[in-house]
């Protein structure tokens, strides 16, 4: 017999309908934190910005405060001295939350992980717990806008019960 | 009984505060929208767009969100006062609606002492937000709130002496009467000086880009409210847009004829679509300043209020006064 384990933060008693509502309420409206490492940062910024626009998908509030953020997007290289800074940054944003992976430093160390290197921490994994992974070195805006998408689709248990979103994606989504 | 139950006084008390609550409600949920479209239309972008037809649900899933999320106290601050300055700065703004000149008739209550009641409630928010960026113990939200005091302290008196001049043209304090003075006239033509300084000190008293500086995210975190989550942030957000729409509706009322049409010519439409209609142009106004200038520095903004702003005003009403006296 398998034990259910409530995931940290989770709510004990839970009500399935209400429960729909709020994630699919959370799923459009994911507030990125204005938080970046390295060279990532740069094309955060730029799907931030006109040519891509993540505040089509209600995604485009940077808000400066971890408080009021949703989703931490770590962009670029952890190095050992930052990694407890993004932990505390973790720790500071409130429930739910979420965390993609931008990149492949983030994800793994990239080209900065070899045998006996000792500055970078490879992948963010190890100190937050990642929803999303985006490869790419760096990843374009398209790929972190398809990264937030099957974030959302991950938030609202499958594509189909996005019920806001007006397009579908035509393929790679979650379902 | 013999008004019956519709005509009594809390039938009229309790219906207009439903009506209130319901439209500063609404109206904040459309003017966010509206930021976000303006925003990205100035930048090139379409904003929101996704979510419902061009976006229109996109603060209604904010909202939804934002109540749903973890409400933090952080471990050093104060309990009480941390959890009443959101409701502190979200009162004031309500008790504005009470006053607003709608329509010929469509005034909660018109007050003789209207305009001293908007202006004085307004200050109380400024206590509001040095009560929350007190109360959440952090370095960045202490100086947000000071910079906030500050600046609401330089922008106060040259607004309150720019509305004065109206007010003695007019010798009544009633908004009723100021926009009934102005049937042919708006005053904006008749005080335009005045129209100015109170537009740049009413974008400054509602900490409004480019005079945002107790908010400047490039300095202070968030600034006051950077340790507020869920919906203790979203009732800051509220009261921001509500108290936009309260400076607006005041402006239109006072330097631009309120329910009245341009120059008497009011075109069969009623008065509240007049009176509306201004208002959200301001609004619209004020988005565009936004998005189009740069954050002021700090020294620029209090030499900017009590080098040019005071003066000016302070020589304003002096004319006026003279001028009155003459006819």
């Amino acid at each position: 017999m398998e034990k259910k384990v409530r995931e940290p933060g989770a709510p004990v008693v839970q009500f399935a309908l209400l429960d729909d509502i709020l994630n699919l309420a959370r799923a459009n409206s994911l507030w990125p934190m204005t938080f970046g490492l390295a060279c990532c940062a740069i094309e955060m910024m730029a799907a931030g910005a006109s040519r891509f626009d993540l505040d089509r998908i209600g995604a485009g509030v940077f808000r400066p405060s971890p408080r009021q953020s949703d989703v931490m997007i770590v962009a670029g290289t952890i190095a050992k001295k930052m990694a407890p800074v993004i932990q505390m940054l973790w720790d500071q944003m409130p429930n739910p939350k979420w965390c993609i992976a931008m990149g492949n430093c983030s994800i793994s160390g990239g080209p900065f992980a070899y045998e006996e290197q000792y500055a970078i921490v490879p992948g963010a994994h190890l100190i937050v717990p990642v929803d999303i992974v985006i490869p790419g070195c760096p990843p374009r805006p398209e790929a972190l806008i398809q990264g937030l998408l099957a974030l959302e689709d991950k938030i609202t248990k499958g594509e189909g019960r996005n019920l806001l979103r007006r397009f579908k994606r035509v393929s790679g989504g979650v379902n | 009984m013999s008004e019956g139950l519709l005509g009594s006084e809390w039938f009229r008390l309790i219906l207009g505060l439903l009506i209130v609550l319901a439209f500063s409600q609404l109206n904040a949920l459309f003017l966010v929208w509206l930021e976000r479209k303006v925003a990205g239309h100035l930048q090139l972008r379409p904003g929101p767009m996704e979510v419902g037809p061009h976006g229109l649900l996109q603060t209604i899933a904010d909202g939804v969100k934002l109540v749903g999320k973890e409400l933090i106290l952080p471990f050093k601050a104060d309990r009480k006062l941390f959890f009443l300055a959101p409701v502190m700065v979200f009162m004031p703004v309500l008790v504005g609606f009470l006053v607003l000149p709608f329509s010929r008739g469509l005034i909660i209550r018109d007050m003789n002492v209207g305009v001293l009641l908007v202006f004085a409630f307004s200050t109380i928010t400024v206590l509001a937000i040095l009560t929350g960026g007190w109360a959440s113990n952090n370095k960045y939200a202490l100086l947000g709130a000071v910079r906030s005091v500050a600046q609401n302290v330089a922008y106060e008196i040259p607004l309150l002496l720019a509305v004065l001049s109206v007010v003695l043209v007019v010798h009544s304090l009633s908004f009723a009467k100021i926009v009934e003075y102005q049937k042919t006239v708006w005053f904006i033509f008749l005080q335009p000086l005045a129209g100015l300084i109170y537009l740049i000190a009413a974008t400054a008293e509602t900490n409004r880009a480019p005079f945002d500086i107790p908010e400047a995210e490039s300095e202070l975190v968030a600034g006051f409210h950077t340790e507020y989550s869920g919906m203790g942030f979203g009732l800051f957000f509220l009261a921001e847009y509500t108290n936009m729409f309260i400076v607006c509706a005041v402006a239109t009322s006072l330097f631009f004829g309120g329910w009245n049409g341009l120059f008497g010519i009011s075109l069969g439409i009623p008065g509240v679509f007049w009176f509306l209609l201004k208002t959200y142009f301001l609004i619209f106004v004020i988005m565009w300043v936004r998005w189009t200038f740069p954050r002021v520095r700090f020294d620029q903004l209090m030499n900017f209020s009590w080098k040019v702003m005071i003066p000016l005003s302070l020589a304003n009403i002096v004319i006026t006064a003279i001028v009155v006296k003459i006819i």
